[in-house]
Formats: C-alpha cells, sequence, structure tokens
C-alpha cells in the first residue's frame, strides 16, 4: 500500500511499446553474440560445443543402485523397505480387488485359469440404473439420462468390462486423491515450513512427464493394478493440494477473524470453519481428481492397470485402429459421465439447500430404497435371465471395422499424396530445423537462456534458466533434449498457427465458440495414445507422424486460450471502439487481439506443455528423443535412466513455462489489466 | 483518566508492520516519530493509540478506510497482535494471556459482528447463530434453544432452517448480530457492521441496533466510517486519521469544538440540533416549578424544537427520574438553528 502510484516504466519497455517490431538493444546485442560464438568459436572451445563424455556426471547410474539398495538393503529396523511397500499394496489391493469384483469380475475362489466365480459382479442394468438413479439425485431428469446413455454406449460398444475395470480403479484412486490433496494442503496452510517444502515439489510434479512417474512405481511395487493405482495417486494429487492451498488462502479474512472470535482451537478453526468455508472450492479439486484419475489410469495401463487404456495400447501395438478409436471413445463416454456428475455433485454439496423434513425411512432416503429395490430386482432378474445380467453379445454394435476400412480406403488411394506431404515437409522444414538446433553449442544456448531470464524476470529467473539447461549437458543428455526441443517446438509452432486463427475466428461468434469447445473438450479428453494410431497408420513411423499427433493434442489449448482472451476483453472497450467508428477488423487487431496477449501467450505456454507431454508418447512411434529414453527406462524397469531422461524434460517444461510467463506477466503489467 | 468502569483500556497501543517492528518500537523509546516509521520501512497502521471504553456505553471509532480502525479492534481483541502496548480487559492484560485463556476470553466474553456478516454458507441461520456455543462443547438441545432465543431477538423468527445465501444483506446481519450475542459477550465488537447494507436497510438496521441496546446494556465497540452514523449512535466517538486518534469525547464535544481542521471537516455539515442536547443549552434551574410543556434532558435541540411551535417562550427541562432540571429558552433555540 506504500507502493501505490504510477508505476516507473522502465527505459526498454518504454521503447518497445513505441516500436512493436524492433528488438531493445540488449536483445540484438545478445543475439549477435551468440551467433558470432556459434559460428567462430569452435576451433577455440569445442567443449562449447559437445559436451565432453569425460565430464559426465552418472547421475542415471546412482539413482538406479539407490534405487536397487532400497529394495534390497534398506530397513528401517523392523521392518525394511520392500516391506513397506508391499504393506502399502496389499492396503490398497483391499478396496481395489473389492471394487473390481464388484463392478467387473465378480467374486472369485482360487487364481489364475482355475478361478471360479462364487458371486458375480452387478448387472450391467443394475450399474446403469445406479448412475441414473445418481444422476437424478445430483443434476435431475437430464443428468440422469445423460450418464446412463454414457453407460448404455459402453454396454452397447461391447466396452462393459474393460470400461468397468477402469472405473474401479478410480473408483479406489480419486477418493483417496481428494484426501491425500486435501491433508496435505492444510497441512501446507498451517505451517509454512511445509508449504515451502511442498510447492516446488509440486511444481516439479506437474511437468515431470507421467511416464517418468511409472518408472519408480513400476520398480518398487511392481507391475499390476495396485501399482496402477499408485502412480494415479501420484499423479492425481498434487493438483488436489494446490487447489487445496487455494482455497484456504481464498476464506475470507473475516471468516478467519470469526473463528478466533468464538474461541476455535487450532483443530476446530480447520475442520470447523476453514474446510467447509472453502468447500467450493475444494469440489472443484474433486472434480479435477477424477478427471486426472481417469487420464492417469489410461496411461498406467502401461504397467498393469488393465481396462480401456489396455484396450487403446493393445490395439495400437496391434495398428487396429477402429478398435483403438472404439475404446477411445468408451473412455470419452466415461469420462463425459464422470464429469458432469462429479460437477452436479459439487455443486449440489457445496451449496446445501434445506431438506424436507418428513418421518419415515422410506420418505427420507427415496434414492437409497429405490437403488436397494434395483438391486435385488436385477440380480434376481439376472439369475433367470442372462441379458439382463451380462449385456448380449448378439446386440453389441462394433464401427471398429469400418474405421480401419476408412483408413485402409486412404491409404490404398492417397498413398503418393500423404508421402510427397511427408516427404516435402521432412525435407524442407523438419530436418533443418532439427539439423539447426543440434549445431547449436550447447554452452552458448545455456548462456543465452540465462540471459532471457535475466532480461524478463530479473536475477532469480536468471539462476533458473541458467541452471537447468546446465543439469541437462552435465548428464549427458544434450543431443536427445535438443532432439525434444525441436520435435516440441515445431509441434507448437504448427499447433499455433492452426489453433489461433480458429481461436480468433470462434471468439466472437458463439454459435461456433459453443460447437468448438465441445470439439476440443473431446480432443482432450480422449486418451493420447488414440492420436498416435490414425497418424501412424497414414504415415508410418518417424518425426513427421509423432508430429501430426503431437499437433492434434496440442491444439486444444492454442484454441481454447485464444478465445478465451479474447472474449474477456472488456465490452466497454469494444463498445468506445465501435462509437469511435472502428470497423471490425480494426477493433480486432487494435483492440481485442493486443488486449488477449497474455492469455494467448498463456495458450502458448499450455500448448508447449500439452506437446511435452504428448511427446513422451509418441516415443511409441519410434522418436529418438528424451521421450524414448524415459519409454526404454520403463521397459527395462531403469530408474534412474526413467528419471533424469524425466527431469530433464521437466527442465525444458519449466524454463519455457517460466520464461513465458515472466514475458506475459510483463504484458499484462504494462496493459495495466491487473 | 482510568475511571473505575473501565472495563477495556488500550494504553499506548502501537501496531507497525514491516520486518523487525519490535525491535524499531523498543530502540525509540516506545514513541517513534511518523518520519523515524517511514525511514525504516515500516508502516504504522495505529499508532499510540490510549482510550478506555466503559461500562455500558457505545463508543464508536470513526475513521475513513485506511485510519488502521479495523486493525485497531482487532488489537483489541487480539485478532492481530499488537506490536506495543497495553490492552486491559476487565483489568487483565489480554497480551499477557496465554492462547488458552485467550480461547478462554473470546468464548465467554467477546462477541464480534463483521461488515461482510462472515457467515458460514454450509450452515443454516440456526446452526450459524449457534455455532460458537457448539465450538464451546455445549450440548445440541441447550445451544438450540439458545440460538432459538437469539434468533428471535433479532426478529428472524420462522428463517431458522434458511440458508445464509438465501436472505437479504440485512437479514443476514441481524444473523451476525445474533450469532454475536448468543455466548452473552460482555464486551461487543461491531466492525462496520451496517457498511455494506443499503442506506434504507442500514437506518433500520441503526434502529434496530438501537433497540437492542436499550435492552441489554453492552459495553460496545463500534467501528464505523460514517459520521452521522457515528453522531446517531454514540455515546462517545473516537476520530482516527493515519492511525491516531485525533480526537475523542461525546458527539457534542466533537461537533462543537472540533480540535483540528480535520475534524471540523467531519464536522460542518452537520446540524449542531440533531446533536446538541438540551442539557447543554439549557440554562439551570434549582428545583423549578413545572409549567408548559416538559422536555428530557437527554433529547437533541432538533426534537425539542417543534414544541416550540404553538408559541411557547421556554420548555422545562427535566432529568431522568422527571425532575425539572433547567429551562430551555426559545431565543437560545432559534439562534442555535439558525446557525444550521
Amino acid at each position: 500500500m506504500a507502493m501505490s502510484g504510477t508505476p516507473l516504466l522502465e527505459p526498454d519497455t518504454a521503447q518497445a511499446s513505441r516500436s512493436p517490431f524492433r528488438l531493445p538493444l540488449a536483445w540484438l546485442i545478445a543475439i549477435a553474440v551468440f551467433v558470432m560464438f556459434w559460428l567462430y568459436a569452435k576451433p577455440w572451445f569445442p567443449a562449447a560445443f559437445d559436451y565432453p563424455k569425460a565430464y559426465v556426471i552418472k547421475l542415471a547410474k546412482w539413482i538406479s543402485s539407490a534405487m536397487k539398495w532400497l529394495i534390497n538393503e534398506a530397513s528401517f529396523g523392523l521392518f525394511s523397505f520392500t516391506d513397506l511397500t508391499r504393506f502399502i499394496s496389499a492396503v490398497l489391493d483391499v478396496p481395489y480387488t473389492l471394487a473390481a469384483s464388484l463392478l467387473s469380475t465378480g467374486f472369485l475362489e482360487g487364481s489364475g485359469s482355475s478361478a471360479i466365480q462364487i458371486v458375480p459382479p452387478l448387472p450391467w442394468v443394475a450399474v446403469i440404473g445406479l448412475v441414473m438413479l445418481l444422476g437424478h439425485w445430483l443434476g435431475g431428469r437430464s443428468l440422469a439420462l445423460l450418464a446412463g446413455g454414457c453407460f448404455l454406449f459402453l454396454a452397447v460398444f461391447g466396452q462393459w468390462t474393460s470400461a468397468m475395470i477402469t472405473l474401479a480403479s478410480i473408483l479406489v484412486a480419486a477418493p483417496l486423491g481428494v484426501l491425500f490433496g486435501l491433508l496435505f494442503g492444510v497441512a501446507a496452510w498451517r505451517w509454512r515450513w511445509v508449504e515451502r517444502m511442498v510447492m516446488p515439489l509440486l511444481d516439479l510434479m506437474q511437468t515431470i512427464p507421467v511416464f517418468a512417474y511409472l518408472v519408480p512405481v513400476l520398480f518398487l511395487f511392481g507391475f499390476g493394478p495396485t501399482a496402477a493405482v499408485i502412480a494415479t495417486l501420484i499423479f492425481a494429487t498434487p493438483p488436489m493440494t494446490r487447489i487445496a492451498i487455494l482455497a484456504l488462502r481464498g476464506v475470507p479474512g473475516e471468516i478467519i477473524d470469526l473463528g478466533h472470535m468464538v474461541g476455535c482451537t487450532e483443530r476446530q478453526m480447520t475442520w470447523r470453519v476453514m474446510v467447509p468455508a472453502a468447500r467450493e472450492s475444494l469440489m472443484v479439486g474433486m472434480n479435477q481428481v477424477i478427471m486426472l484419475s481417469l487420464n492417469m489410469v489410461i496411461i498406467a495401463s502401461m504397467i498393469g492397470a488393465g481396462g480401456l487404456g489396455f484396450d487403446v495400447l493393445a490395439a495400437l501395438r496391434r495398428l487396429d485402429f477402429g478398435a483403438g478409436l472404439e475404446a477411445g471413445f468408451a473412455i470419452v463416454a466415461l469420462a463425459i459421465a464422470m464429469d458432469r456428475l462429479s460437477q452436479a455433485a459439487a455443486e449440489k454439496l457445496s451449496a446445501p439447500s434445506p431438506e424436507a423434513k418428513s418421518s419415515g425411512f422410506l420418505a427420507r432416503h427415496p434414492y437409497l430404497v429405490a437403488a436397494l429395490g434395483l438391486l435385488i430386482a436385477t440380480t434376481a432378474l439376472g439369475s433367470v435371465i442372462p441379458g439382463i445380467h451380462t449385456y448380449p453379445e448378439a446386440l453389441q454394435l462394433s464401427t471398429g471395422t469400418f474405421w480401419s476400412e476408412v483408413v485402409a480406403w486412404i491409404n490404398i488411394n492417397y498413398f503418393d499424396t500423404l508421402e510427397a506431404i511427408k516427404n516435402a515437409m521432412l525435407i524442407n522444414v523438419l530436418i533443418p530445423f532439427k539439423r539447426f538446433l543440434g549445431d547449436l553449442p550447447w554452452f552458448g544456448v545455456t548462456a543465452f537462456l540465462g540471459f532471457a531470464g535475466y532480461r524478463l524476470g530479473g536475477w532469480r529467473l536468471a539462476l533458473l534458466t541458467f541452471c537447468l539447461p546446465l543439469f541437462i549437458a552435465v548428464t549427458g543428455q544434450w543431443e536427445k533434449a535438443m532432439i525434444t526441443v525441436y520435435l516440441c517446438g515445431i509441434s507448437a509452432l504448427f499447433a499455433s498457427l492452426i489453433g489461433i486463427p480458429i481461436g480468433i475466428f470462434a471468439a466472437t461468434r458463439d454459435r461456433v465458440w459453443s460447437w468448438v469447445q465441445v470439439a476440443i473438450d473431446m480432443l482432450q479428453t480422449l486418451p493420447s495414445f488414440v492420436y498416435l494410431m490414425p497418424a501412424v497408420m497414414l504415415f508410418r513411423v518417424g518425426d513427421f507422424t509423432a508430429m501430426i499427433a503431437v499437433v492434434a493434442f496440442a491444439i486444444a489449448p492454442a484454441i481454447r486460450y485464444t478465445a478465451l482472451g479474447i472474449r474477456k476483453v472488456d465490452p466497454k472497450l469494444i463498445e468506445a471502439s465501435r462509437a469511435m467508428g472502428c470497423t471490425e477488423w480494426q477493433i480486432l487487431t487494435r483492440v481485442r487481439l493486443k488486449l488477449a496477449l497474455p492469455e494467448i501467450l498463456l495458450g502458448l505456454n499450455q500448448t508447449i506443455m500439452f506437446a511435452l507431454s504428448m511427446l513422451v508418447i509418441t516415443a511409441l512411434v519410434g522418436t529418438r528423443d528424451l521421450g524414448q529414453e524415459v519409454y526404454i527406462a520403463l521397459t527395462k524397469a531403469d530408474t534412474g535412466r526413467g528419471l533424469v531422461a524425466g527431469l530433464s524434460i521437466a527442465a525444458i517444461a519449466i524454463i519455457a513455462d517460466r520464461l513465458i510467463s515472466a514475458g506475459a506477466s510483463r504484458a499484462h503489467h504494462r496493459l495495466g489489466l491487473e | 483518566m482510568t475511571t473505575p468502569e473501565a472495563k477495556l483500556v488500550c494504553r499506548n497501543v502501537w501496531k507497525l508492520f514491516g520486518a523487525e517492528a519490535e525491535e524499531f518500537l523498543a530502540s525509540h523509546d516506545r514513541h517513534p516519530d511518523p518520519d523515524a516509521i517511514a525511514e525504516a520501512g515500516l508502516v504504522g497502521a495505529v499508532r499510540q493509540v490510549d482510550l478506555d471504553v466503559h461500562e455500558g456505553e457505545i463508543f464508536v471509532i470513526m475513521g475513513l478506510s485506511g485510519s488502521g480502525k479495523s486493525t485497531l479492534v482487532r488489537l483489541m481483541s487480539r485478532l492481530i497482535e499488537p506490536t506495543g502496548g497495553d490492552v486491559l480487559f476487565k483489568g487483565e492484560n489480554l497480551l499477557k494471556a496465554s492462547q488458552s485463556r485467550m480461547i478462554e476470553i473470546r468464548r465467554h466474553q467477546m462477541g464480534m459482528v463483521f461488515q461482510h456478516f462472515a457467515l458460514l454458507p454450509h450452515l443454516t441461520v440456526l446452526d450459524n447463530v449457534a455455532f460458537p456455543l457448539d465450538i464451546q462443547g455445549m450440548d445440541r438441545a441447550a445451544r438450540e434453544a439458545r440460538a432459538r432465543e437469539m434468533i428471535e431477538l433479532v426478529g428472524l423468527a420462522g428463517k431458522e432452517s434458511a440458508f445464509p445465501r438465501q436472505l437479504s444483506g440485512g437479514q443476514q446481519q441481524r444473523v451476525g448480530i445474533a450469532r454475536s450475542l448468543a455466548v452473552e459477550p460482555e464486551i461487543w465488537f461491531l466492525d462496520e457492521p451496517f457498511s455494506a447494507l443499503d442506506p434504507l436497510i442500514r437506518r433500520e438496521m441503526q434502529d434496530e441496533f438501537m433497540r437492542l441496546q436499550t435492552k441489554l446494556h453492552k459495553t460496545i465497540v463500534f467501528i464505523t466510517h460514517d459520521f452521522d452514523e457515528a453522531i446517531r449512535l454514540a455515546d462517545r466517538i473516537a476520530i482516527m486519521k493515519d492511525g491516531e486518534i485525533v480526537q475523542a469525547g461525546t458527539p457534542e464535544d466533537i461537533v462543537l469544538t472540533p480540535a483540528t481542521p480535520y475534524v471540523a471537516e467531519f464536522t460542518k455539515n452537520v446540524a449542531r440540533a440533531k446533536v446538541i442536547r438540551t442539557r447543554s443549552l439549557m440554562t439551570a434551574v434549582a428545583g423549578g416549578e413545572e409549567d408548559g410543556a416538559r422536555i428530557s434532558a437527554r433529547s437533541n435541540i432538533a426534537e425539542a424544537a417543534p414544541l416550540f411551535l404553538d408559541g411557547a417562550t421556554h420548555l422545562g427541562v427535566t432529568d431522568d427520574d422527571g425532575r425539572i432540571i433547567g429551562r430551555l429558552d426559545r431565543e437560545a433555540v432559534v439562534s442555535l438553528m439558525l446557525q444550521g
């Protein structure tokens, strides 16, 4: 409050705002120095171009041996580390087995192929009925129909068994994720030192590609659904923690004062005042955790989660596009149902309404009674009529062959065209760019990034943007990292080139926007594996294929942020410009785009993050970047290799994120939007 | 200054925001001047406040935003830890009280009403009002009975099972008032309780507040930024500016003899007739006899004026027991009202 008044414009910002096309002098000099260094310094400083092998720190090996030690030797006195991991697995296995038995496999006696089902799983009719009842309770008839429809889709297209396994994993992982996230969030809110420890960890965990999580989990907990649940938990807890911290911070100061004034103890303050008061935002977190869990359960199929994710992965390995797409749509259906249900739950629970007071169990719990009735009726009927218990195969539909045929038809008729496009792109764009990046001296790049950090965010950012590339070089990952940067950069560029115009076009047309929104929501919920398949089938393996898949996945945030940024521009300003006689084009270029710039930059940021996370998955189609390292590490259960490569990807993500955010906040500041 | 009936006393209370504020205060003999504070990079939110709140009075702290009034009321209940000074509540130094003693005091002897109501959104009106009692560990039947009583008192009977968001602003603040009174506090803090309300509702709530006070006789610290509200409600007013109390006294004192030009800014548009009481304008009459109309010594001149309409030259002024203690002359009233 003492610092009020107009902030002084720094000289270079003032200049930049006068002539937007000219870079300030400092940047010009830095670029010139960098180019000179690159072109002429090689004979004198070869070590600055290729990091000397002798000085590579063997971090990967150290981590791997540390993990081996953990597994084989580490002990807490009474029990060993392995005992601990086994214990955790065993504890998590109980609810998972229960949920999976109930929904999908039935309760079994014995194991393996000799297992005999003693109690069958819930009939599909019962599950759909329960989902509809839940939908009706939470959001009325339309929600009941939507949720029921989504589940019916699963049954009709023959995805029921897999979908129920996936659902079981989520039913176990999501509540635990919410619980742990809330506990961490509360701890971080209550004790500053916890927050200081947790926050950087959260930042890191959000940027490390999910595959990298799988490696240590696989190593510690083995292969199987329980390990997948643990990986999902590790993945879904950090966002919940972050949301919990924000939600608790968002509680008005007066409510906190109230808590003190009525004499709350610390515990009462937390659980009676803060958490209930933050309930609304916490519920948003719940929704997030469910969606993230769903996302992760798919990826965790690589370490044995089974279910829909496994179906997609298996289809990918067989290159059976139709089957993969069908399983992918099943995931979307499940995602839509869970998203809408959890949103309705959040609304219902955070805004309680007076309950009608009536006596009698039946009158007070109509939904519970109906659910019980439904269960008993369908189970009884199911034992007589098998069609009620298991969806009859004769009624199943499949579009799988249709999609496969579409792809085959395209391949037969347009093979040459596609090949020509691919080769032209590879020869003229991708390969030159790759060579260019590969040529750059690592030391020059590191120094230049440090300079950029300094100009955009001061010394602390400079330190970060200097040390992270150094880490990549020192651990011997530079070449692979450059391939990652190349693939990610070119994909993000194409995604932005396509996405931003779409966003601009959709932003001012409500009708179009509502459709575009549905489309990008869908793009984001489709599991990332699905994108690979058509790309592989049309273009076979390689960088170009990877790029197509990444662009398809990363285009959503480019569209979304651009459109949101433009839509957020104050309507009064638009009115004012119209009153001054601006044409629509002038309004777009002079007002809307200028004011939406920070948002668009954030969109670019997200596009890069999405591209990076997708890149790891494209390792499946034979790229040679850091993602491949992680993938190889996963197949060999080599924790060190996976983690170091994962951390390097995280480093790239953090550098891009911090630089762009710093740029965006500068733009924000200059426009006086804050 | 400390009179025997002082309930809450502040002695040289300071709140400085910034690094190492306590050391700074100690090293400046506990009375640093504003320049030194600014030089040390600190912000003086509350500076050198001395005041005492008497049993049963409405003590209004008035100041514009940023004057430190809300900080001051939080120092009094130790919601914010003072940088220096003493806060004595019934003779006990709150700043020396332990955490558990503080909880004890707040649970049973203090009540607070907040500007934005601070109602818990997930609880019904009944549960909100019963909340402080619940925190104390009172059993459900007893606390709900007490809460119903309070809801009745503030005129919200029938709304017990509504949720806060279903109520209007005025109703929400009634809930806030009921809640703060549920513990039968000995001191009642109201932090701009009516500022967030529409002018008409605000007026209504002020009347309601006065009605409650004639019934309950609480010791009240009332924060406001509205000078008219202060004049209307206060037994005594303290005016704050930049963290300091610039003048404290009865509404009459302040209107008649503003201590600084800053205070005079507020008082200049106040109709004196609405502030000055008949007691201040009357000529004392020892054991006078009764003739003509009478008026209470507590009434203000604006209330007395209409009684002269029938041509009376003077009124008899009576004390609380109805005895005549003075005479209010027509000329005195006319000349005061002509002054505005």
